[in-house]
């Protein structure tokens, strides 16, 4: 009990900002929005696992990686195989020249399945592929980098060119990949229509549960020794390495972790939106997950959450007024974070929320309603007593 | 390159940057339960010493063996966990943590990643960080965040983060640097303390704490040594005072 009250809730505190969090996602969001909104809210959701995954990596690890958009997108593609080889099946695409295989093979002159596709008509494989497919890409990536005590700056640029060579390569394999068109028409989930409206609503359910459960695996490593040695690197590199720590093998582990949980996002965002793209693996996704949590705070498990809500419903409202200007909007507002207030929407609520929370605390309301409950507990105990 | 009974043996070591040799073929032998003070004039290598023998810096030739088993070869954290610790010149503790986190990150249990998910501060763990925290006067301090704490204490934290992990060889790099004459007296009395039963090498600057603690002290200069003996001894030799009066 304790174990879960402390560690994983995050105490009082930690509790009350989850129980926020999921009031608003669970329960206010589903009953004010239509499906359309709702259904977007669920999109920016799946951002929200890649800014939680930068707390881990950067807030607490100090490594800014500006390419989680690489693992979302490995994450998107693993699902979007999958339900690509279910809506192309041979009844389905009985008017291409090698029926049975996805259109866009068929229009580059494909004529059989690629091998690496095959496995992709399992599930279980697929649902495998998704946590494991990004994880291992990460540990290969990090474990060349870490162990040769690449850092800081560098690790930034490289995983950015990372970014920058996996769109270049979807782009340019269209006949295995789809191109920049992506993978598209995605209709069924073994047999279940992911399109219709009910199955919108579960799969906005699933996601939002899922990320509550990223939450509290993040908490959970957060609050172990990982975390406070996590916090020790990023502050004094050295003096762990020198108090027997491989100080390579904690990074590579955080760097594998925040990958499987972009991942994760990025197969929810095939589900929920229907398609995936080179769009969003690159270089522009990427940085502005980062934004996302700088928004949110980067140390707030919580704050990045509705750091990506916000940034996003912005981006939806400017992008349809002002569509040009929304790009120096972003930039603005990722330098005033950076300059003003360094911790984010979480850092401002810790600053300034007591002043929002104390005078609603104090309303006459609360007091009476304490007051009778005081009084009624008086009157038993009295009672029991007698 | 022969065992010996020295808890470390250091023999032939040079290392050079460039062409430039640092440390030039170095002989150091150090017994269990002694407290060798290694002092010398600026750039004599005194703390490139110290970087060879944790790891920090590679040699270029010759040999490091504590307790027997050759540290040239191994990495970083190899090294701590065969008995070596080392302080660093600035105070390096992690100040966004408190004193006890401080400790408690330093205990030496749960050093790999999957050891540390499963780490439990228990009974143990915690009676030895209070056990520390006594030894190195910050008992009440114990809550506070470290980066509150004054230059001594800090110096004082990062030798009990080491302390708790209770190596066999210690190495200190100016402990009393930024020190009030009160804490360094606390200080000497600290380092004559933790002597027992391991081998301490310190790098101190200050004669009169170095009269204090040290059992033998070691002149290096130009990356050789230049005398070796008792505090009396050294202080009488006239290469040594030729060295820091000479010029």
């Amino acid at each position: 009990m304790n174990f879960v009250y402390d560690r994983l809730l995050g105490g009082k505190n930690g509790a009350i900002g989850l129980a926020i969090l999921a009031a608003l996602i669970l329960i206010v969001l589903p009953l004010v929005l239509d499906l359309f909104r709702l259904n977007l809210v669920g999109k920016y959701l799946t951002y929200a696992f890649a800014a939680v995954s930068l707390v881990l990596l950067w807030g607490y690890g100090g490594i800014l990686s500006l390419g989680q958009g690489v693992f979302f997108g490995l994450g998107g593609y693993c699902m979007a195989m999958f339900l690509k080889l279910e809506a192309s099946d041979p009844e389905a695409t009985k008017i291409q020249s090698t029926p049975g295989i996805p259109d866009f093979m068929d229009w580059n002159q494909l004529t059989e399945l690629p091998w690496f596709w095959e496995p992709f008509e399992s599930f279980g494989f697929t649902l495998l592929a998704v946590i494991l497919v990004p994880s291992i890409f990460a540990f290969i990536i990090g474990y060349s980098m870490f162990k040769r005590r690449v850092g800081g700056v560098y690790f930034a640029i490289i995983t950015q060119i990372i970014a920058l060579i996996l769109t270049v390569l979807i782009v340019g394999q269209q006949g295995y990949t789809g191109g920049i068109n992506g993978i598209t028409d995605l209709k069924t989930l073994n047999g279940w229509d992911i399109r219709d409206d009910s199955s919108k609503y579960i799969l906005y359910f699933i996601n939002a549960f899922l990320l509550f459960g990223v939450i509290l695996l993040c908490r959970f490593i957060l609050t172990s020794k990982f975390g406070r040695l996590l916090l020790a690197m990023r502050d004094k590199e050295d003096r762990v390495r020198f108090s027997g720590y491989d100080v390579s093998n904690f990074k590579i582990f955080i760097f594998c972790v925040s990958a499987m949980i972009s991942a994760i996002g990025g197969a929810m965002f095939t589900l929920q939106v229907g398609f995936m793209s080179p769009s969003f693996v690159g270089i522009v996704p990427s940085i502005e997950m980062v934004i996302f949590a700088a928004v949110g705070g980067r140390m707030s498990l919580i704050g990045v959450v509705y750091g990506t809500l916000m940034v996003n419903f912005g981006k939806t409202m400017f992008s349809e007024t002002f569509p040009e200007l929304w790009l120096y909007l972003m930039g603005a507002l990722f330098i005033a974070v950076v300059m003003y207030f360094p911790n984010g929407l979480a850092g401002l609520w810790e600053k300034y929320g007591n002043k929002i929370v104390t005078p609603i605390k104090n309303m006459k309301v609360f007091s009476t309603i304490k007051s009778t409950i005081e009084n009624k507990r008086l009157a038993k105990a009295k009672a029991s007593n007698e | 390159m022969s065992n010996t009974d020295f808890t470390l043996a250091i023999e032939d070591l040079t290392v050079s940057f460039d062409g430039f040799k640092a440390v030039d073929s170095l002989n150091l032998y150090i017994d269990k339960d002694e407290l060798r003070v290694v002092i010398g004039p600026n750039g004599a290598g005194k703390t490139t010493v110290l970087d060879l023998i944790c790891g920090k810096t590679k040699s270029t030739s010759g040999s490091i063996k504590f307790k027997n088993k050759e540290l040239t070869k191994l990495a970083e954290h190899e090294i701590v966990h065969a008995g070596v610790g080392r302080k660093f010149q600035t105070p390096s503790i992690y100040e966004n943590l408190s004193v006890y986190d401080n400790l408690e990150v330093s205990f030496p249990r749960g050093r790999s990643v999957f050891g540390s998910l499963a780490f439990k501060c228990d009974e143990e763990v915690d009676s030895r960080i209070r056990e520390v925290a006594k030894d190195i006067f910050l008992e009440e301090f114990l809550e506070m965040e470290s980066a509150l704490l004054s230059h001594g204490q800090k110096q004082w934290l990062e030798i009990g983060m080491l302390l708790i992990q209770e190596p066999e060889l210690l190495m200190l790099d100016e402990p009393v640097a930024g020190m009030s004459v009160k804490e360094r007296e606390l200080t000497a009395d600290l380092l004559n303390r933790i002597c027992k039963g391991r081998s301490v090498l310190v790098i101190e600057h200050d004669m009169d704490f170095v009269a204090k603690i040290a059992h033998k002290v070691t002149v290096l200069h130009q990356g050789k040594i230049l005398a070796e003996g008792d505090m009396q001894t050294v202080q009488n030799d006239p290469n040594v005072i030729e060295v820091y009066l000479g010029h």
